[in-house]
Parts: C-alpha cells; sequence; structure tokens
C-alpha cells in the first residue's frame, strides 16, 4: 500500500476545470507549467481527458449550470482522484457567495483534498499546495 | 521452446525493450524541457506513470460500445510491437541471424500498433474517439507506401536480398548505407515517416490534446492505458532501431562499440525530439500531401539513384 501511495504521489496528473471564473486563476494555473514555475519537475502534466486525470482542479465561482457539470466530471473519473479547490471563489464563493445562482463552493458538491486561497492565487501558493498535497 | 519464451519476454524482448524504451521516453521529455528552458521530470518518471496507470488507477470501460474490443485492442497492439521489436533485435544485436523474409514480417508488424489504437477508439463510441480514429486511418495510408518505397530502395541497395541480417551484414563489408547520396535522402524520408509513425508532433493530430483530447486514447484509463503508454516506449525505441539498422551499420554490443551504438539511438531520437519541438502541428490534409508528393517523390528519387548505384 505505500508503494502505490508513493507511485502515486511521483505522477499526479492534472485536469483543470474553470467554472464560471474571472480567468486570472486559469491564467496563475497555467503559469505553474510555464519554464519559470515547471511543476512537470514532479511529475505534473496537464492531460485533455477526464479519464487520465488524478488531480481535478476547480477554480471559479460554481453556479447552478456549473454544479451538473462538475458533478458529472467527478463521477467519470477513475478513482482515486484527489480535487484543489484554487481561488477565493473556488474555496468559499468570494464575492459571489450571496448571489442568486451559486450553488455553493466546490466541498459542498464533491469532497475537496487541498484548499489554495487566494484572489488569484500566485504560483508560489499553488506549487506550495501542491506540496502540501503531496506531503499529505 | 524455453528459449523462445525468454527471447519474446525478457531479452530482447519485453522487459529489455520496455525499460530502454521507459528510458528513451525520459529523455525525450528531458530534451523537450532544455528547449524549453525548464528542467524537466526526473529520470524514472516514465516508470512511475506506467506503475501508477497500471496499479492504482481504476479501469473504466464505456456503456456505449463494445467492452470486449475495447479492452482487447491495446493488448494486440502491444503483442504488434513486442513481436515486431523482437524479430528486429535479434538480427540486430547479433543473437540469432533471424530468417529469411523478416523484413517484410517487421514491415507488417509496425503497422499493428496504430491500427489497433484505430478500432480501440471505434469501440469506445466516443465521438472525439472516432475523429481520432479517422484521421489515424488517413496518416496510415499517408506513410505507409512511403515506409514500402524506402525499404524497398533499402532491398535494391542490399542486392535484392530481403533478410535484416544480410541487409546488416552487407553494411559491414561495404560501409553504411547512410555514406551514399540515395542513403541520406532514404534516412531524411524514413526520419519523417517514423515522426508520423509515433505520432510526434507535426504529424500528432491523431491524437491532437488541446483539439481533440488525446483522440484515440480519450476513454482509456487505467490498466489499458497503461498498456497503450507500454506500447508507446516500446515504439520509441523499436522504430529508431530499425532505422539504425537499415541505414547505420546496426547496433554493435562488444568493447568500445557500446558507447557508439548508445550515441546512434540517442541521437537519432534527439533529431526527433528536435522536429517534434520545432514545429506546430499540421492538418490531415497537408500532412497527407507532404507524404504522397513530396517524400514519395524523394523516395522514387532515391531508388532510381540506388539503380544507378550512387
Amino acid at each position: 500500500m505505500a508503494f502505490k501511495d508513493f507511485i502515486f504521489k511521483k505522477s499526479l496528473w492534472l485536469f483543470h476545470f474553470g467554472g464560471a471564473s474571472c480567468n486570472n486563476c486559469d491564467i496563475e494555473i497555467l503559469d505553474c507549467l510555464t519554464p519559470r514555475y515547471d511543476v512537470e519537475r514532479f511529475g505534473m502534466i496537464l492531460v485533455g481527458s477526464i479519464r487520465h486525470a488524478d488531480v481535478l482542479l476547480v477554480n471559479g465561482s460554481i453556479n447552478q449550470k456549473d454544479k451538473v457539470r462538475l458533478l458529472e466530471l467527478y463521477n467519470q473519473a477513475p478513482k482515486p482522484i484527489l480535487v484543489v479547490a484554487i481561488g477565493a471563489c473556488g474555496c468559499t464563493g468570494g464575492i459571489f457567495a450571496q448571489g442568486n445562482t451559486f450553488a455553493g463552493p466546490v466541498d459542498k458538491i464533491i469532497p475537496v483534498d487541498a484548499y489554495i486561497p487566494g484572489c488569484p492565487p500566485k504560483p508560489e501558493a499553488i506549487l506550495a499546495g501542491i506540496v502540501k498535497l503531496l506531503n499529505k | 521452446m524455453l528459449k523462445e519464451l525468454f527471447y519474446f519476454l525478457v531479452y530482447p524482448g519485453l522487459l529489455f525493450v520496455s525499460v530502454a524504451g521507459g528510458l528513451l521516453s525520459w529523455f525525450d521529455r528531458k530534451v523537450t524541457a532544455m528547449v524549453q528552458f525548464r528542467k524537466g521530470p526526473p529520470l524514472l518518471q516514465p516508470f512511475y506513470d506506467f506503475l501508477k496507470l497500471l496499479l492504482v488507477k481504476e479501469t473504466i470501460l464505456p456503456i456505449r460500445g463494445s467492452k470486449i474490443t475495447f479492452i482487447l485492442a491495446p493488448v494486440f497492439g502491444l503483442f504488434g510491437a513486442l513481436i515486431a521489436s523482437v524479430f528486429i533485435f535479434i538480427p540486430l544485436l547479433g543473437i540469432e541471424t533471424g530468417f529469411q523474409g523478416d523484413l517484410i514480417v517487421i514491415f507488417y508488424l509496425l503497422a499493428i500498433p496504430p491500427l489497433s489504437y484505430m478500432i480501440g477508439a471505434m469501440a469506445s463510441g466516443n465521438p472525439m474517439a472516432s475523429v481520432g480514429a479517422s484521421r489515424e486511418m488517413k496518416l496510415i495510408l499517408s506513410y505507409e507506401l512511403t515506409f514500402l518505397l524506402v525499404i524497398m530502395a533499402i532491398v535494391f541497395k542490399s542486392g535484392y536480398t530481403i533478410s535484416l541480417n544480410e541487409i546488416l551484414e552487407q553494411q559491414a563489408q561495404q560501409g553504411a548505407f547512410i555514406g551514399s547520396i540515395a542513403g541520406v535522402i532514404l534516412f531524411i524520408v524514413s526520419i519523417f515517416v517514423i515522426q508520423a509513425k509515433l505520432g510526434l508532433v507535426p504529424f500528432d493530430m491523431a491524437e491532437a490534446e488541446t483539439e481533440i483530447n488525446h483522440g484515440p486514447f480519450i476513454e482509456y484509463s487505467g490498466t489499458a492505458y497503461a498498456i497503450i503508454k507500454l506500447t508507446k516506449y516500446i515504439m520509441l525505441f523499436t522504430l529508431p532501431a530499425f532505422v539504425i539498422a537499415l541505414f547505420m551499420k546496426g547496433l554493435q554490443w562488444n568493447g568500445i562499440q557500446i558507447l557508439w551504438s548508445v550515441l546512434k539511438i540517442l541521437g537519432v531520437v534527439l533529431l526527433l525530439t528536435l522536429i517534434r519541438n520545432t514545429n506546430p502541428r499540421l492538418k490531415i490534409n497537408q500532412a497527407m500531401r507532404f507524404f504522397f508528393i513530396w517524400m514519395n517523390l524523394l523516395a522514387i528519387v532515391a531508388i532510381v539513384l540506388v539503380i544507378f548505384g550512387l
């Protein structure tokens, strides 16, 4: 079991779900893949299909329409899967928390393993969150 | 019987080619990272990826579509690549002489992995996978003829023999085939052909991950995807080795020759990686035109040069 855990943490493939985001968090996530921050050092790559994903990155406020799609994606993902909520909107709802169409922060819909707050979080903060996830 | 099983499963079969292919896959990713001024993944990253997919992840089968075909297609692909690599490496590493006509058998076996990806994609019932499969089919149609012309030119050049071992012996006597004008042209053509066979960037329209989300592999997860990854590692080692056998005297495993052999393989893979990192993805019609007109033309020019003895 320890070996499986070790292998899993050595090769986390990321899938990016952007809710009703203002795009700042999306850009900061993409910054992590650029030469300056380079998360491929930890064996992480961005994949295009949820069937290959090990980590589901969720950012942006989740409204009624996103909720259905997020649940669908979570059910389609092969288990075990880790969920990371990125940004103030993903963690708590941020300034949209009182809105009409707001459907709750991410952890009310699917179980979340790590929160990375910030509006938007800096790439350093995202890397720190990743390292905490790896040491968990 | 035991000897054949050893050839198939340990050396030069499953264990040897998958370890070497995994290391080459790391080399490919590391060079890509260096081209982009990044640090790149650790040495054992391909093995972590493979073991994670094999042991940890769940395998999901499609509700709509044929489950048995979906799960068996990667296995057929793996076995095709494996048998092809055994037939290539047995004469190449000097273990045995191989048999008469193995060049033709290798040509057909190397076509099995892309075909199996296509069958698996069609069985998954996903529209993106169908788009990927149809592009893969067009790509196969365009590069196979060119590949056949290259092999034909090599057969002409080595005095009408269709045995890989005799081609290697011819090169040992009269020097590597890449030393002639026709050899250089054929080497360029075959580099593009294996680029397309491996699905690397100018010709990766079948699995374009930003466009149709990995195309044929979109529905694969867990163990089935691990087998596909393993097939890709094996092909990344086998195809450059085949090109080296056809043009560069093959590999020798004694004394200082080991260094040369490793450098030859790394050189060919480096060439493929640099092409992959400095080119954009072509559209499928551009790729077909590229192979049907330009590469076939170059291959035919090379055949004519071979017949005139250049």
